[in-house]
């Protein structure tokens, strides 16, 4: 019985890890490192190197490098990465426009692609491809829930985005969801850091509610100049309004703001703490949703790379399709158009024991897919 | 739109013009008198931000890292003069150009050695936290009030510096004629170092101000180093007048556009996208504005005497 007992052991352990691929897999990750937008690729390397660094698969290997926010430096690195490094997932890049430089090329090649972030519209339609994969969202879906969230108790809001493709899809997922009168729709400059002349506006606007969408630096101007100008307005957004890389320099001005998320610090699940733990024990600082769906693509891969060859496409691709991992954010699948299938929930910036972080509050959607896949045929 | 409205606006497009003066005066100090394009004096405005939010971060006091802002971007400046530019006014403007252009680069990676990639968090001080109330019912931010009056005060002190003192005379004796004021025994050397650290530490003086209200992060004095060469090209290369003139016209028609071209827009389109087009084309208008003026006065409003 015992014999047995460790033969079924030894099998189960074969079954997952002794089945590996000793295939040797390189992926290739273009984050922006430098510029005003770093903090966001500083927080996906970190994650996915993470996720990379617990595996402990010594056939992955990974290069990463710089676009410094730049869409002609990340098709440069693309290139190279694809031609001379021969990798064979590319991943990384923050922003939608960037990825839209770099990703559609780079499955025409041949290449996987799974992004950690930007989610464009355009890609999850039917312009979807077998070899692109999103592990983070699709751009709608966050501001999707905060239109949602703000048919509660809200009639006349006014809504603002940076001019860019992200920004366009901010607005218009919030729009799909929220029903009550808009008192403004506002486009700034990318990367905008005075807000006065908005805000002046939002005063005037007669609006119960605010929605923002603004990553970065630009978001950190934004709420600092709010609080000083003795608007009294609630401000809401997507999670990467307030989101852990810039909390800290936002500073008391952000408490109490509302925002949507797949992921917060508190969540009640074992892959979370351990996520959480192991985050703060290798940086010593707390990670943003960027880490956390960064660790997820790479968790992805990772699990794809132990069932298939990176080589055999339809293989790897079908593997990757299962998405057999363990999210910090509880549930996790692929729709259709291989973008995720996920609970998303509503946050409240809270001030705990001196840090500044967010909280969970409700869940906004359950399952929630995007409203491009059934344009996608895959 | 409600006259409030309106009057708020004005004194946000006069607090942007204020902070791009102290940008731009500096800038045309420096290529007034020595006939340098420094490009790397966004870098000095980064110093000057870091060095307050760090300062002010150990000591707790928003003024005492004022202080330092004003002391590490004018060290810099010095520093950054006596080793690099003092080699580069006999070259062409592309040689400098060059090496100022990596100077940015250096600042910008150097601090990201030293303070790593995220923003740093540097607050208002309590003294001039919140808002008051103005005439017309509506409220104004305390700071952006102070920062019109800071800037009011520096530009009065330019002025009394550049037409009262030694030091100014010796200025406009430079931008006159650098030849016959190095023969009549002035050290025209040392006049440069202070003349750059001075304009460097304007730069820090807005930096540091400018921190509180926005986010103090690398790269962050690249965008508004841009500004203010349309400052001083629009007031006229070398002019501190023109430069206050120049920076006012940039700061109110930028506000007024970012507010009105969208409302003007949405009386003929669809309000999302007149939002969209209005932006776009508010962010072109200061550059619309220096091409009018450039075509009319080709030499900008107030060319220094010789440029």
């Amino acid at each position: 019985m015992k014999k047995m007992l460790a033969a079924a052991t030894l099998a189960l352990s074969m079954s997952t890890t002794g089945m590996a691929f000793a295939e040797p897999l390189k992926i290739g990750m273009i984050t922006t490192l430098s510029g005003g937008g770093a903090g966001l690729g500083i927080d996906t390397r970190d994650g996915f190197m993470l996720a990379i660094k617990n595996a402990g698969n010594k056939d992955i290997t990974v290069v990463t490098e710089d676009d410094a926010q730049k869409p002609e430096l990340a098709v440069q690195i693309a290139d190279k990465m694809i031609q001379s490094d021969k990798v064979d997932v590319l991943t990384g890049i923050v922003w939608s426009n960037l990825l839209m430089a770099v990703a559609p090329s780079a499955v025409a090649q041949g290449k996987f692609y799974v992004s950690t972030n930007a989610a464009p519209a355009a890609l999850a339609g039917a312009n979807c491809n077998k070899l692109y994969f999103n592990a983070a969202y699709q751009n709608d879906n966050l501001h999707e829930a905060m239109g949602e969230y703000a048919n509660k108790g809200y009639k006349k809001m006014f809504i603002l985005a940076p001019n860019y493709p992200a920004g366009k899809d901010s607005l218009t997922g919030f729009k799909r969801y929220y029903k009550g009168q808009l008192a403004a729709e506002v486009y700034t400059q990318v990367g905008q850091t005075d807000y006065a002349a908005e805000i002046a506006q939002m005063r005037a606007s007669g609006a119960d509610g605010i929605f923002v969408f603004l990553p970065g630096g630009m978001g950190i101007a934004f709420m600092k100049q709010f609080a000083q100008s003795g608007v009294k307005i609630p401000v809401m957004g997507p999670g990467f309004s307030f989101s852990q890389d810039v909390l800290p320099a936002i500073g008391d001005a952000a408490v109490g703001a509302k925002a949507s998320g797949q992921w917060a610090p508190d969540f009640d699940n074992a892959a979370s703490k351990k996520f959480l733990a192991d985050f703060q024990k290798e940086y010593n600082r707390l990670p943003s949703i960027y880490a956390v769906q960064a660790y997820d693509a790479a968790q992805l891969i990772v699990a794809a790379a132990s069932k298939a060859s990176v080589k055999n496409a339809d293989a790897f691709g079908a593997e990757l399709r299962k998405a057999d991992i363990q999210s910090p954010r509880g549930k996790f699948k692929f729709n259709t158009n291989q973008h995720p299938i996920q609970d998303i929930y509503l946050t409240e910036v809270i001030k705990q024991n001196g840090v500044i972080t967010n909280k969970t509050v409700e869940k906004i959607f359950a399952d929630h897919g995007d409203a491009y896949a059934k344009d996608c045929k895959i | 739109m409600t006259l409030a409205l309106a009057l708020e606006q004005l004194l946000n497009g006069l607090q942007l013009g204020v902070m791009l003066f102290l940008m731009a005066a500096g800038l045309t100090l420096i290529f007034g008198v020595m006939g340098l394009i420094n490009l790397a004096h966004g870098s000095l405005y980064m110093v000057g931000a870091f060095a307050c939010a760090t300062v002010a971060a150990w000591t707790g006091s928003f003024w005492i890292g004022l202080i330092a802002s004003l002391i590490a971007a004018a060290a810099a400046g010095a520093i950054v003069e006596l080793v690099v530019i003092r080699r580069l006014y006999d070259r062409d403007h592309l040689d400098q150009v060059l090496a100022t252009f990596a100077l940015i680069l250096m600042f910008s990676e150097g601090t990201r050695w030293l303070f790593g990639s995220f923003p740093l968090y540097l607050d208002i001080p309590p003294l001039l936290q919140g808002a008051v109330a103005l005439p017309g019912g509506t409220e104004y931010p305390v700071y952006r009030l102070a920062i019109i009056l800071a800037g009011a005060i520096v530009a009065f002190g330019l002025y009394l510096l550049i037409s009262r003192t030694r030091l100014g005379m010796r200025i406009r004796a430079g931008e006159s004629d650098r030849e016959m004021i190095g023969a009549l025994g002035v050290d025209i050397r040392t006049l440069y170092t202070v003349v750059f650290a001075l304009g460097a530490a304007l730069a820090g003086l807005a930096g540091a101000m400018v921190g509180a209200l926005q986010s103090v992060q690398v790269g962050m004095g690249e965008p508004v180093l841009i500004l203010a060469f349309v400052v001083i090209v629009i007031g006229g290369i070398g002019s501190i007048k023109g430069a206050l003139l120049g920076a006012l016209l940039v700061g109110v028609t930028d506000t007024m556009g970012r507010f009105l071209l969208p409302k003007i827009l949405a009386l003929f389109v669809a309000p999302a996208q007149a939002g969209m087009i209005g932006g776009a084309a508010a962010s072109m208008l200061i550059y619309i504005v220096m091409a009018v003026i450039l075509a009319v006065k080709p030499r900008g409003l107030f060319p220094a005497a010789h440029a």
